[in-house]
């Protein structure tokens, strides 16, 4: 009766293989490497960079184990740390002509020293959290709201266009918060001008009574908002890799979580205060006209209200500005940005170049506008500040230049945040968590020491209160610690110290149902039950109860899984696996075991599973 | 071995009330801190910056703590951690200042303090990572270094706070389903009241000690919420089974059997995965010191509600044997009471 069909014995070692398989790559290590990426948001890394880094380290007489192209990045792996530093030299010096304006970042990192053919095989080690490995996490806030009223302020001027192409005579449009709003005099015009509206179909209208007109209240369709939303989102988070990059981070997560929320990872970077420099710098980039008008001046001097449709900023030498209300072009219109040196007068510009739709709005605004001031506004947290007011000389493209009043740093600062593109809402930080790399190592040591300890401690009070059963049990709790690594190798979830916590505590609460059984055997055997019967019985009673509480126990798991977030979440993952594969270890593998070990034996008088006491009886009845 | 030589069922259920008694004081008085003194929440809730810092040789706390305060972030808590070296500073949030901007000044104090300055160092780890960190350098030593810092906004303080009180609420709902339609009802409502009993002992706990709670303490508890239900689960299945198979007992006697004859295993296990616990609360470090306590505390109380209180409240809510065998009239073909059916 305890006998194992082939299959099921099959079933076993395939699963124990596939866990041994996966789990490997975890005790290989890491070695240095080199990896190369993109600094330029135009340029492509792909199969052909290998050959050159390739060629880079054969004339700098370096050897890589190997040098592969990895999504995005090439990386070449070495030997010791010597090697890597030089190699690192050698392959920006030869892709990198000029240091000054870096085609590809070099960044060193490190790669599993696993061998090639189990990486093939997508066997790969476990992926640390930043509490583990050392690093940065943030987590931003994307401002929705900001990117709305953005929206309708865009609209707005698209609206102004339209009407005016179409030759509907208005009587004025402004924008009340997200929505904007058109007086019209009479039905005439009414008409035309809701024919016009059609055009816009992120707006919906809505007539009201205004004194002897009639106004039109358009609002953005909540499609239209969420598409906004969501395109917000996608555009900070571009952005963000496009600052990160600047970095030279190795493996940066830049992850949205929720609807308004990006999450930024840095792995080996301990210092906040120069990523907040960069990422942090929450900041929108808008280019306008100035007010050069006199009422205008006069609202800069401080004697005369702003005008209508006006703004004042001030400007970064501390200057009041007055500049108009309508956007002409967004960070999103501008492909690059370099800071370099005008050729005549040798003195640093930055080179700006916007995409087509751009370029076509430059050249109308620039044509009409001669001689007149163009602010570039630089948004953080909501508070605009005006980092330069050049005077437009003549009708620009698709490339000009800023130049004056500018030091080279101020320049390179510019194009840096031009360059990196703008975010399309501002972002505030709302989380942020550092950990050292010391920390990191010791977290992982106490982890692995609570561990390895406590399964020691375990399998030591199983084997000797239960005798072969106990070491029975063992194994298969032995099993369940390799099937639990395996799989959170293979599903590449994020192992973090509470995840550690949870792969202990789940071993420890794993063992339960083993117990059970082992009881329940003992139980049977107490009752007289022969031998092979009651490790039958005893297995099969105790399977309902197993069930039974694994269920609460992962409903438990399922609940921190859905709900939590951080660090629970690292442990609610690690927990929900190992209670599913806690089932499948301490039932079907230590069944399989007992059955390979007794299941042939067909006169079999007594079990190995330590004392069977029975009240009344002298001496135990079985015994090893 | 066998530690548990029972010679005959041990008679609980008579001295239920005296339990019921004692699991209702302690249930009170962990009430009573809960309310009187509050949990101390970790930063994750209530938002604000934590800051652990190591220095080179055994730290003070006081200077430390008014080179801080001098900064004037508020009510600031200077304290040990782990070592005598290592101190963690927590400050609460506060309107008006840039809070991105704490860590960074309050790491230039302390270097202030011990006459150095904040440089900026780019290097490579011993493995061959690059790193790059502020570094307080004072006469070329490092006297102090930052291991660890945390900031928590306030949105996303009242976030996590509710999330808990969801996932608390989910795990309770759900097990009392899910007993409901294994069990019976009064099953569920004596388990649930059981382990309730349980996740209120270890908070009051964590408010009389006034240890701080975070996260993670809200996962070990919610972890020892399904723990020790299953430990409950136990001990009905085999309420269940021992009314089938013993029709001439009353309820008492049922529920003492049941107990009796799972008591082994039920000490077995808890001390089993105790002794992880305890492995983990001595080799875990100060990270985990409060999880593994939570889990310790869990643990013993889940011991005794499972075995004392929830198949006690089941006792007072009326169990009987047609409760749970009507599920299965024609009986179990173990069933050595089994007779003729009319």
């Amino acid at each position: 009766m305890n006998r194992y069909p082939w299959w099921k014995y099959a079933i076993l070692a395939i699963a124990v293989v596939v866990g041994l398989l996966y789990t490997l790559p975890n005790f290989f290590g890491e070695a240095p490497a080199v990896q190369v990426s993109s600094a330029k948001a135009t340029l492509k890394v792909d199969a052909d960079l290998v050959p050159r880094v390739e060629q880079a380290l054969k004339d700098a007489a370096v050897e890589a184990d190997f040098v592969q192209l990895d999504g995005t990045s090439v990386r070449a792996r070495f030997g010791d740390t010597d090697t890597q530093i030089k190699a690192k030299d050698a392959i920006a010096q030869a892709l990198n002509p000029d240091p000054a304006d870096p085609s590809y970042i070099v960044a060193l990192n490190l790669l599993s020293r696993s061998p090639a053919w189990l990486s093939s095989l997508h066997a790969l080690p476990m992926y640390l959290g930043l509490d583990l490995r050392g690093g940065v996490h943030f987590l931003m806030q994307v401002d929705m709201k900001a990117a709305l009223t953005r929206r309708a302020e865009a609209l707005t001027g698209d609206l102004r266009t339209l009407l005016r192409d179409k030759g509907v005579r208005h009587a004025g449009i402004v924008r009340a918060g997200n929505s904007i709003e058109i007086r019209v005099r009479d039905a005439a015009t009414l008409a035309a001008a809701r024919t016009a509206l059609a055009e816009l179909p992120d707006l919906e209208w809505s007539e009201a009574a205004d004194g002897d007109a009639t106004k039109l209240v358009g609002n953005i369709k909540p499609e239209a908002a969420r598409l906004v939303q969501d395109q917000a989102l996608k555009q900070n988070i571009v952005t963000l890799h496009n600052r990160i990059n600047e970095l030279g981070v190795a493996e940066p997560v830049i992850q949205q979580q929720g609807a308004d929320r990006v999450v930024v990872q840095l792995p080996g970077v301990q210092d906040t205060a120069k990523a907040k420099d960069i990422i942090g710098r929450t900041a929108t980039l808008e280019l306008r006209l100035v007010d050069d008008s006199p009422e205008g001046l006069a609202a800069a001097a401080g004697t005369a209200p702003v005008p209508f449709g006006a703004e004042r900023y001030v400007e970064r030498g501390g200057q009041p500005l007055i500049v108009k209300r309508q956007v002409i072009l967004t960070g999103e219109n501008l492909t690059d940005a370099q800071a370099g040196f005008s050729g005549d007068t040798q003195e640093p510009v930055v080179n700006l170049t916007v995409d087509a739709k751009g370029a076509r709005i430059m050249r109308d605004t620039s044509r009409e506008n001669i001689k007149k001031r163009m602010a570039i506004l630089l948004f953080e947290k909501g508070k605009g500040e005006v980092i330069t007011a050049p005077v437009i000389q003549s009708e620009l493209g698709a490339r000009f230049q800023i130049s004056g009043r500018m030091t080279t740093a101020e320049a390179n600062d510019t194009a840096l945040l031009l360059r990196a593109g703008s975010l399309a809402a501002p972002m505030e930080i709302i989380e942020e968590r550092t950990i050292g790399p010391s920390l990191g190592a010791e977290n992982i040591a106490k982890g692995f020491n609570s561990v390895i300890w406590g399964f020691a401690a375990i399998a030591l009070f199983m084997c000797v209160y239960y005798m072969l059963f106990g070491v029975f049990s063992t194994l298969a709790l032995a099993v369940n610690l390799l099937l639990l690594m395996a799989l959170l190798s293979m599903l590449q979830a994020t192992l973090t110290l509470p995840g550690i916590a949870a792969i202990a505590l789940t071993l420890g609460m794993a063992i339960d149902a083993n117990v059970l059984i082992n009881e329940r055997v003992r139980e049977e055997l107490r009752a007289g039950a022969a031998p092979q019967a009651a490790i039958h019985t005893g297995y099969e009673r105790a399977w309902a109860t197993i069930l039974d509480s694994n269920i609460t126990t992962l409903i438990a798991g399922v609940a921190l899984l859905a709900f939590g977030s951080g660090p629970v979440r690292g442990f609610a993952v690690v927990h929900c696996l190992g209670i599913l594969t806690s089932m499948f270890s301490a039932v079907l593998f230590s069944r399989g075991l007992v059955n390979l070990w007794y299941g042939r034996q067909k006169k079999l008088k007594a079990v190995s599973i330590g004392t069977v006491w029975r009240p009344g009886a002298a001496k135990p009845a079985a015994q090893a | 071995m066998e530690f548990f030589r029972i010679k005959r069922d041990i008679p609980f259920m008579r001295h239920a009330l005296v339990f019921n008694i004692i699991s209702f004081a302690t249930f009170a008085a962990a009430v009573f801190f809960l309310v009187t003194r509050g949990l101390h929440l970790s930063i994750e809730f209530t938002g604000g910056n934590v800051l652990e810092v190591e220095y080179a040789r055994a730290a003070e706390v006081d200077k430390v703590r008014t080179s801080v305060e001098a900064l004037g972030f508020g009510e600031v808590q200077v304290q040990n951690f782990g070592t005598s070296r290592d101190v963690l500073i927590r400050l609460p949030l506060r309107e008006g200042t840039a809070q991105a901007e704490v860590v960074g000044r309050v790491f230039g104090a302390l270097c202030a303090a011990e006459s150095g300055t904040v440089q900026q160092r780019e290097g490579v780890s011993d493995e061959g990572e690059s790193i790059s960190r502020q570094v307080c350098e004072a006469a070329g030593a490092e006297p102090v270094q930052l291991k660890r810092s945390e900031f928590v906004g306030p949105q996303v303080g009242k976030e996590l706070a509710v999330d808990g009180a969801t996932a608390l609420g989910f795990v309770i709902v759900g097990i009392m389903i899910y007993l409901a339609f294994r069990f019976e009802w009064k099953f569920a409502v004596a388990a649930i009241v059981a382990n309730l009993h349980d996740v209120i002992i270890i908070l009051g706990f964590f408010a009389f000690f006034q240890w701080e709670f975070s996260l993670s303490v809200l996962a070990a508890v919610l972890a020892v919420l399904g723990y020790s239900v299953n430990e409950s689960v136990v001990i009905f299945d085999r309420i269940r089974e021992a009314f089938r198979r013993y029709r001439k007992m009353d309820s008492a006697q049922t529920i003492d059997h049941a107990i009796t004859s799972t008591i082994s295993r039920t000490i077995i296990t808890h001390g089993s995965t105790q002794m992880m616990v305890l492995s983990m609360l001595l080799f875990g470090g100060p990270t985990l010191h409060y999880f593994a306590l939570a889990l310790t505390i869990g643990i013993c109380f889940g011991i005794y509600s499972s075995v004392f209180v929830a198949a006690a409240i089941a006792m007072w809510l009326g169990v009987k044997r047609e409760d749970l065998v009507r599920a299965a009239p024609k009986g179990d073909p173990d069933d050595p009471n089994a007779g003729a059916v009319v």
